[in-house]
């Protein structure tokens, strides 16, 4: 550590980084723009300026920026310098040149990092009289507004959208005072991290379009701690609702997991709660409304049977599945998972518990150096993960920057020094991904090749000798071998799978991670990626050989009468004809959900349950890592959480639902920990949800009552609704939206972390619920042999669509497509159809759209389902492993009348025009 | 007149006939420097001959050449491409010296350009043309292309193991791209913006490569001091600085123009000698001593030594060399604000003082320009020769133009004043 006095206290700050970031982990206010905790300095701004002084003699000093200036042992440093602060209230002068005086319609102001900055500088008064620079703004598509007048020219939206996120349409545009930051032309922000612009824009160019539209300040959103269920990464988000209705969510930072950043899967697609589809109260078989009170009656008369099966879900908390294994037994608890999703989590689960590997937090995935992708495109999956992996291929910069004696913070001569050197990145894939621009290797093949190719590269690893028969097809030995090379060399080596990739590969990739520990001292990175937000913890409640196929075979001898379904669309996890023929044979089909699906309009009894937002949950991510979601709103319907309609509500709350959990359930027996730690709160008083500033509490209910209601009380947790209490000051798992004195947007999060970049003070990161005590073995993998005819069929992910919930948010709406059937141009000149044209899978009534690609493998046809919650869909599973397209004249009349088209399809490979 | 006679950069150079082409230099002794690349002096001692020669660069900084050059690093371990850019992109306000050396001589800089690749050890330069240059690009595209035929670029040139070519390459044009790492991040295809430093482009340049980058008057130094040796070079000049320069002039002389002369030569020197003296009716009221980015001096200083450090005693810079001249009959007013308008155009936008304090500061110009300046603004203008001062910004552009802003403040407060109480420019009105 460096000894550094600043003001006259002496500090000790790490020399490795820089002193802006030393100063902001001191706690110190120093004002910046341009420089992000995650994306380092380039010195744009100059509003970070302090005082260096050569030695003690010198009383002069020079005027440094902090964030260029590396921390050096035995610097005399002044932020409180006069000529320092009057540079800092000049630069602010110069940025307010151009701004328009529009903060009180802005959708930033109060959360402003630039009105934040703008007071702590001092400066007050405008002095320039002369005509400001004015910009055309650009329609960017459902998720981003674009208000370019307001642009302080910081750098850090291409920083993020470009340099960080990967994007490849916003650039700065112009020069001089007349820098323009957008689009081409205008048009849809591609990237699939674009929602972060909002937050890394320190004023209001970059705005929540979704939020503009139903806005709110932020000191009168309702906001709790909660945990996105996007998918099965579990990023930390704070939805904000007022009136009832969510309004918005922003990133939660948590260092191990999303950092500063997440996906716009999570921050947009959380609107479903606000869907017209959500279900508001209980109905009978004949889909009319029955009051609350009637249906416990009918559920309690049901549960008095005999052998009543509950069918879980992996997107409903833990809370839900367990309530609902409690109350049906253990042996009549079922799996919600599609049978093969089921073996693959059974694997994913195995290698979460073997010695020999370690599951990565999205953190660590950053870290690796050198990582194996095989047939999952991450960016559609697992989002986050997509955008780790971004960072992990930078990590040879690093070291060539730390080579040259380079500082890795200094964001720009790194990048500039490494130029296109990446980390080395293996993708083995069914077509394109969104990753393929940072790729070394790329592996592109039929989903039966891609297997054996990544079963010789499992032979390579271990040194076996390989067959090179296949050679003329898959990569090339010298390919196999550099993969190899790297993977075995690297000090952090990564592999990457997920469900969606099949059981097959799923056993591969845990292969290759034992035959890689064979050869090293410590644990092998595997990441092994469910595609939903409690696809581990529902797994981790069902009993061996409770799959759902199992669930139909018993409904089908007839010796069940009544299932129990819980916030899941079995639609979506078996072929329709086993659900069809399921639903018949039973007499009761009761539903728990809080959002229509197929599945709800064939139940018998509908019990509505609340959406993530309006509950207290937990949520067990892709580590096994359980994390705590606190309640947000109260729903303001008759529907309540699932676990309520399950459980004897006078006698739980969700803490002792969680308590219970622990007990009952071995793998589960470190939820507990997950809750607030008790005195955690500050003289027994409760952590508010609302702002202090919190405006209109009497009134927002003065239409239907003139006379201020009482709060509502929150018994079950630790938080209330109310903005009276006290701010977290123990434990920062309880904090929502960071705020400090000076500090309004969400750069006052450096208040409460224990440095820049580091852990929350006092805070928690989930609990890691399983413990890793199994010697695991290598799988015997069956590649299948080539005997069917046809074309071989891969499911294709979106981020827009391939999941339940989120399909149901308008914005999304917007971004989401048609199924569609993605074929080589080879393949479609074979089967003599093009672009647009619509095919049928023979022997089937599912007619698509054709979609045309150059990196889809020949003989491959790569299929999109669509989303039941938009546009033209289907069920995946109706179609069997390998089909034949048949083209269609025209397409059917429903087809034509619900079509989203192919507008949106986000892929570098389109043969030809677009959509 | 001090020094020798000697004209070794504009030796060659005739206006009444087009450039020497391959032959006509070799015969006048062309290419002797370079081939010594091939008669066993190895790069190290051609770098130290540099270095011992005290050659500055005549970009406008004035940093040793040899020393500069030493920062790249060599040896087996060090990276091997390397590369040498020509800063061809002569846009100083009132300069044109570089344009006269390409059009006139284009064999002298490639000559020059095989000498310090091999002094550093690059196998590949590029020349970073100001894109207006038409004529130059002519001159050099055809001298390269005679050069690549005779063999003296490409693989194995002079018969030596050193191989090496030159790339052409024309810029869009902007002032920036004088700024060597703005000018590298120009030559990558990104935005003319300068670069942090450290990293220096000795270690981290083109594509992250080492990389040094010189002015086109600076190589055109090297073939003299190769082929006529140390105390030669050093002969010529006085005052601490050695060898010519070339000198230019504009503004209101009886003969403007450019001229190579020996560091040392007094400003009057230039200005009556080789100016003529100022035409009639005119006198001189103040000069900018080496472009648009350098402090105003004025008659008082006339029989000062152009060496880069007399005029660092002054205040101000010898930069480039070529002096722009205020007369009396011109408002001083104007001129500065002409040169803000052409710094805050110029402006890449990147750092805060820059894009916005300079924009502003022209529109105060503007508006003193019109009648409408005020105490208030000129406060403003004040505050901004401290605000863009050097230390502030990212780059040396904004600090550049704060020299003839802060000075010329100082010098013709009364215009200024004078702007204020007529509400009108009293040199029109």
């Amino acid at each position: 550590m460096a000894k550094v006095t600043i003001d006259g206290v002496i500090y000790e700050l790490n020399p490795e980084n820089n002193l802006l970031q030393e100063c902001l982990s001191q706690g110190l206010d120093v004002p910046y723009f341009c420089w992000h905790p995650c994306m380092g300095s380039v010195g744009a701004c100059r509003q970070c300026a302090v005082k260096q002084y050569r030695d003690e003699n010198d009383t002069k000093g020079t005027i440094v920026m902090a964030c260029m200036t590396p921390v050096s042992d035995g610097a005399i440093l002044s932020v409180d310098d006069e000529q320092t602060k009057a540079f800092r209230a000049g630069v602010i002068e110069s940025l307010m040149t151009s701004h328009p005086h529009d903060c009180p319609v802005c959708e930033e102001g109060g959360e402003c990092h630039l009105q934040d900055m703008t007071q702590m500088s001092g400066h007050n008064y405008r002095r320039h009289d002369k005509k400001k620079v004015t910009h055309h703004n650009q329609y960017l598509g459902p998720f981003i507004s674009h208000e370019m007048n307001r642009c302080i020219t910081c750098y850090r939206c291409v920083r993020y959208y470009d340099d960080y996120a990967g994007g490849t349409d916003l650039s700065a545009q112009a020069s001089h005072h007349h820098t323009y930051f957008g689009r081409f032309e205008e048009g849809t922000l591609e990237n699939e991290f674009s929602g972060n612009l909002v937050e890394v824009c320190p004023t209001g160019v970059f705005t929540d379009k979704t939020f503009s539209e139903n806005y709110t300040r932020k000191w009168d959103l309702q906001v709790a701690p909660s945990v996105c269920v996007g998918c099965s990464v579990g990023c930390n988000i704070t939805p904000g609702e007022r009136y009832g209705t969510l309004r918005r969510v922003v990133n939660r930072y948590n260092d191990e997991i999303n950092g500063y950043f997440i996906c716009d899967r999570g921050r947009f697609g959380a609107h479903y709660v606000n869907s017209e589809s959500r279900i508001r109260g209980a109905k009978d078989a004949s889909g009319l409304s029955i009051a609350v009170g009637d249906a416990e009656a009918k559920l309690g008369v049901v549960m008095q049977e005999e052998n009543v099966i509950g069918i879980g879900s992996p997107r409903a908390s833990n809370e839900a599945n367990f309530a609902l294994r409690s109350r049906v037994g253990a042996e009549n608890f079922y799996s919600g998972h599609s049978d093969d999703e089921h073996a693959a989590l059974e694997i994913i689960i195995s290698a979460l518990r073997d010695e020999a590997f370690h599951c990565p937090s999205i953190r660590e995935i950053e870290n690796a150096d050198a990582v194996l992708l095989l047939g999952i495109d991450v960016t559609n999956v697992a989002s986050r993960v997509a955008l780790a992996l971004r960072q992990s291929v930078r990590n040879l910069s690093k070291n060539l920057a730390q080579e040259s004696r380079i500082p890795v913070w200094q964001d720009s001569a790194v990048r500039e020094l490494a130029q296109d050197q990446l980390s080395p990145l293996a993708i083995f894939s069914v077509g394109a991904t969104r990753l393929d621009d940072v790729a070394t290797f790329k592996v592109n093949l039929a989903p039966d090749e891609l297997l054996k190719a990544a079963v010789q590269l499992d032979s390579v690893i271990s040194g076996e000798s390989v067959d090179g028969s296949h050679a003329d097809i898959g990569p090339t030995p010298k390919c196999l071998n550099q993969i190899s090379e790297a993977l075995l060399g690297a000090s952090n080596p990564l592999i990457v799978c997920g469900t969606s990739a099949g059981v097959e590969m799923l056993r591969v990739a845990t292969n290759i991670g034992h035959s890689i520990r064979a050869q090293r001292d410590v644990a092998v990175d595997l990441a092994l990626l469910p595609t939903e937000g409690n696809s581990v913890g529902h797994a981790l409640m069902v009993r061996e050989g409770n799959t759902l196929g199992e669930a139909f075979e018993r409904i089908a001898k007839n010796s069940i009468k009544s299932a129990l379904i819980l916030e899941n669309d079995l639609y979506n996890r078996a072929p329709s004809a086993k659900v069809i023929a399921a639903f018949e044979s039973l007499e009761n089909r009761i539903v728990i959900d809080h959002i229509e699906t197929k599945t709800t309009q064939a139940s018998t009894l509908l019990l509505p349950s609340t959406a993530f937002s309006e509950h207290e949950a937990t949520f067990v991510n892709y580590e096994g890592r359980a994390q705590l979601s606190f309640q947000v709103n109260d729903c303001g319907t008759s529907a309540k959480a699932a676990w309520r309609w399950l459980l004897d509500e006078e006698s739980h709350s969700p803490d002792s639902v969680i308590s219970k959990c622990s007990e009952d359930i071995s793998d589960f027996s470190k939820l507990t920990e997950c809750l607030p730690k008790a005195g955690s709160l500050v003289a027994g008083m409760k952590v508010p949800r609302q702002s202090h500033r919190y405006s209109g509490r009497t009134a927002m209910s003065a239409k239907a009552n003139v006379h201020e209601g009482k709060q509502a009380v929150d018994k079950d947790s630790v938080m209330s609704f109310s903005m009276e209490g006290v701010y977290p000051q123990k434990d920062a798992s309880i904090l929502a939206s960071p705020w400090a004195p000076s500090w309004t947007s969400n750069q006052s999060i450096s208040k409460f972390q224990s440095e820049v970049n580091g852990a929350l003070k006092q805070g928690q990161s989930g609990v890691h619920l399983l413990s890793r005590c199994n010697k695991g073995f290598k799988y015997k993998v069956e590649v299948p042999e080539k005997t069917i005819q046809g074309l071989q069929i891969f499911p294709a992910q979106h981020i827009f669509g391939s999941e339940e919930l989120s399909g149901h948010a308008p914005p999304i709406q917007e971004r989401m497509t048609d199924a569609y059937a993605a074929i080589s141009p080879k393949t479609a000149s074979e089967i003599g159809v093009d672009a647009g044209d619509f095919v049928r899978f023979r022997g089937s009534e599912i007619c698509v759209e054709v979609s045309i690609r150059v990196l889809v493998p020949d003989a491959v046809v790569l299929v999109y389902p669509g989303n039941r919650a938009a546009g033209v869909h289907f069920n995946f599973r109706d179609i069997g492993r390998s089909q034949i397209l048949e083209r269609v004249e025209t397409a059917p009349e429903k087809i034509a009348s619900t079509r989203l088209g192919l507008s949106q399809l986000l892929v570098n490979d389109l043969f030809g025009e677009r959509g | 007149m001090i020094g020798s006679n000697e004209r070794p950069l504009t030796k060659n150079i005739d206006p009444s006939r087009g450039a020497l082409d391959m032959d006509g230099y070799e015969r006048a002794g062309g290419y002797l420097g370079a081939k010594k690349i091939s008669s066993g002096m190895d790069s190290s001692s051609m770098l130290g001959m540099v270095k011992d020669s005290g050659l500055k660069g005549r970009g406008g900084a004035g940093f040793p050449t040899g020393l500069k050059w030493s920062f790249v690093p060599q040896g087996p371990d060090s990276e091997v491409q390397k590369y040498l850019v020509v800063n061809a992109d002569e846009m100083e306000p009132g300069t044109f010296k570089d344009r006269m050396l390409m059009e006139g001589d284009p064999h002298l800089l490639i000559e020059g350009m095989i000498i310090a690749a091999f002094a550093i050890q690059a196998s590949k330069a590029f020349i970073f043309l100001r894109g207006e240059y038409f004529e130059s690009e002519r001159c050099l595209v055809k001298a390269i292309s005679e050069a690549r035929d005779k063999g003296y670029l490409g693989d194995n040139i002079f018969g030596s193991d050193f191989s090496f070519d030159i790339v052409m390459h024309t810029s869009a044009g902007r002032y920036i791209c004088g700024e060597e790492t703005a000018l590298l991040n120009a030559l990558e295809g990104k935005r003319a913006n300068p670069r942090a430093k450290p990293p220096f482009p000795q270690v981290s340049g083109l594509w992250g490569k080492p990389t040094i980058v010189n002015n086109v008057e600076t190589i055109c130094n090297l073939p003299g001091i190769m082929a006529n040796g140390i105390e030669w070079y050093q002969s010529i000049g006085s005052g601490g600085d050695f060898g010519t320069k070339i000198f230019g002039l504009s503004g209101r002389v009886k003969n403007p123009g450019c001229w190579e002369l020996p560091l040392g030569v007094t400003i009057r020197e230039v200005i009556e000698e080789y100016g003529g003296g100022m035409q009639e009716g005119y006198s001189l009221k103040a000069f900018l001593p080496g472009g648009g980015s350098t402090d105003f001096l004025t008659p008082e200083h006339l029989d000062t030594e152009l060496t880069y450090d007399a005029i660092g005693k002054l205040g101000s810079r010898l930069a480039t060399g070529t002096m722009i001249l205020l007369d009396d009959k011109t408002c001083p007013v104007g001129m500065i604000g002409n040169l803000m308008k052409f710094f805050s155009h110029e402006s890449c936008g990147f750092c805060t003082p820059c894009r916005d304090g300079l924009p502003w500061v022209d529109s105060i110009f503007e508006d003193f320009e019109r009648g409408g300046g005020t105490h208030k603004d000129l406060a403003i203008l004040h505050d901004h020769v401290e605000y863009m001062g050097p230390g502030k910004t990212f780059c040396a552009l904004a600090p550049g133009a704060t020299a003839p802003l802060g000075s010329g403040l100082k010098l013709f407060k009364d215009e200024f004043e004078a702007h204020i109480k007529n509400r009108a420019c009293p040199y029109k009105h």
